[in-house]
């Protein structure tokens, strides 16, 4: 039979002679590559202290954003949750009163905005799919919880820092 | 009666008490350090970092693993032979730490004008009594094994047993040839002898190489763990065991891996003797105590290249086949020790 590749290697079956058959040789050189490894570099990344860094367009942890000054964006149009292939988003509207122009960008908002982590594939349509800006994929993951409640984030987990009021936080949050 | 009591040393007895501790804890503390070094040894080997979490280095991990050892719960099988049960982790101990009764730790020290030795006892059979101790050994396994009553605990233990029933015939047949050139048995005698004129090493090498394999046979280490063999037999002769049974199991083998090696330095590579250096000119320099104390750092030096030797090969080279073992015991390492002593026997003769 034709071999496939260029690499085929016939298998010595020959029986060994005395200088094989003594071992220590073959022993000394596998105990030469072992020595070798010691000094290798380690692959490893020690993690907590180092981290790998995300590639840009890394999906992770999911921002509702905010306008330039401190403003919620989100609407609670609801397209993000029909985007969502997992259904992992739900929302409630509200409508803005009189006196919260500075807090909601348009007169309505989402008083209630959940996404469940561990059913969140982290595809990033929502997205794609919202009109406002408003939902962003972070370059962080969702740490780990004790309980399946603590993986519902809701709006405090959610919400970026006002860049206003606490324009550090709002820095660090962004990236 | 009163004459005779107080003709008793009894500052000798104290310092030997004191001796007998400071080698006990720090044989436990060496072979506490082992289990570091030998994962650290394990990682480096496999490209990893081994335990690093521990304190700095991971230096504090065998007290993390010893803690939790001591947390498990102590497991003793309702069918096992109870008293037998308790006594093989025991006797395991006891006799791994028995072999360091005769080692010479270092020449001598001289303090509140006494001649304190670095011995516990400087027997004349020195190397008789380790031979009897390290048979002993065997019980400890056998008797876990046989007193868990498990198939596989007790399949280990009698592969266990008879690996170092084997090779303990080849360890001595070696040992002969070296005894025929230094004609004492005492290990103080034979490290004297290497102060003064060359390593046994190498006037041995031969002998040396025969009673490095079956030290490792007798350590149970890895290219010889058949009693241990975790894909064939479950976890060998100590499965049963939990706690700190199982620890004393355990460590029980690093201590003996460390007073093997404390013998092989002491038989071949001059013991306590600071290499390249005139150890009887440094005391005329110096002074008897820095001296001793040089001659404990060097020992110990010897030992750790040699607990680094044992690890090392543990993480090279895979485990025997029974048969491959029983092979290398019977049809080559004793016909290989027969003609050693033989050569050893015909070249003193022809030297006169």
């Amino acid at each position: 039979m034709q071999p496939l590749t260029s690499r085929a290697k016939a298998v010595d079956r020959k029986p060994m002679n005395l200088w094989e058959r003594m071992y220590i040789p073959a022993i000394a050189k596998g105990m030469s590559i072992t020595f070798g490894h010691m000094f290798k570099k380690k692959p490893t990344v020690n993690y907590p202290e180092k981290q790998r860094p995300f590639s840009p367009v890394f999906r992770g942890l999911h921002v509702l954003n905010r306008d330039e000054q401190g403003r919620e964006r989100c609407t609670a149009c609801g397209l993000c949750a029909v985007a969502c292939p997992a259904e992992a988003i739900t929302m409630e509207a509200a409508e803005r009163l009189p006196g919260e122009e500075n807090l909601y960008r348009e007169e309505k908002y989402a008083a209630k905005y959940e996404i469940n982590m561990l059913r969140c594939i982290f595809c990033g349509l929502c997205e794609e799919a919202c009109p406002k800006d408003a939902i962003y994929l972070s370059e962080t993951f969702a740490p780990s919880n004790y309980t399946r409640k603590g993986f519902i984030y809701g709006k405090e987990e959610l919400l970026i820092p006002n860049p206003v009021t606490q324009p550090e936080e709002f820095a660090k949050a962004k990236g | 009666m009163h004459l005779t009591l107080l003709a008793f040393d009894w500052v000798l007895l104290l310092e030997k008490a004191v001796l007998i501790l400071i080698i006990i804890s720090v044989s436990l503390l060496v072979a506490m350090y082992e289990t570091w070094g030998e994962r650290k040894v394990a990682a480096f080997m496999q490209d990893r970092r081994g335990p690093n979490r521990a304190g700095p280095g991971g230096i504090l991990q065998p007290l993390a693993d010893g803690l939790k050892l001591f947390m498990k719960e102590e497991i003793i099988p309702l069918t096992s032979s109870r008293f037998l049960f308790v006594l093989g982790p025991g006797l395991a101990m006891l006799t791994a730490m028995m072999t360091s009764a005769v080692v010479p730790w270092s020449s001598h020290f001289h303090l509140w004008g006494r001649d304190i030795s670095m011995q516990i006892a400087d027997v004349n059979i020195g190397i008789l009594y380790i031979f009897g101790v390290v048979s002993m050994g065997v019980y400890g396994i056998m008797i876990g094994g046989w007193a868990s009553n498990n198939k596989f605990s007790l399949l280990a233990a009698i592969r266990g047993a008879s690996q170092i029933i084997s090779y303990e015939l080849a360890m001595g047949l070696s040992i002969i040839a070296l005894l025929m050139i230094t004609g004492s048995l005492s290990l103080k005698t034979i490290v004297e002898q290497q102060q003064v004129g060359h390593y046994y090493v190498l006037l041995q090498p031969l002998g040396f190489l025969i009673f490095l394999i079956c030290a490792f046979a007798e350590c149970n280490r890895t290219p010889f763990d058949l009693s241990e063999a975790e894909n064939e037999l479950n976890f060998g002769y100590h499965q049963e065991y939990s706690s700190m049974k199982l620890g004393f199991y355990l460590f029980a083998e690093y201590v003996n891996m460390f007073i093997s090696s404390a013998v092989m330095a002491t038989l071949y590579w001059g013991g306590y003797d600071i290499p390249f250096v005139n150890d009887a000119a440094l005391v005329g320099h110096w002074g008897q105590n820095p001296v001793a104390v040089l001659q404990v750092v060097s020992l110990f030096v010897k030992i750790l290249i040699f607990i680094f030797f044992f690890m090392w090969v543990r993480w090279t080279i895979p485990r025997f086949r029974y048969d491959q073992l029983m092979r290398l015991g019977w049809k080559v390492l004793i016909p290989l020790a027969l003609a050693n002593m033989l050569a050893t026997g015909a070249f003193i003769l022809w030297k006169g």
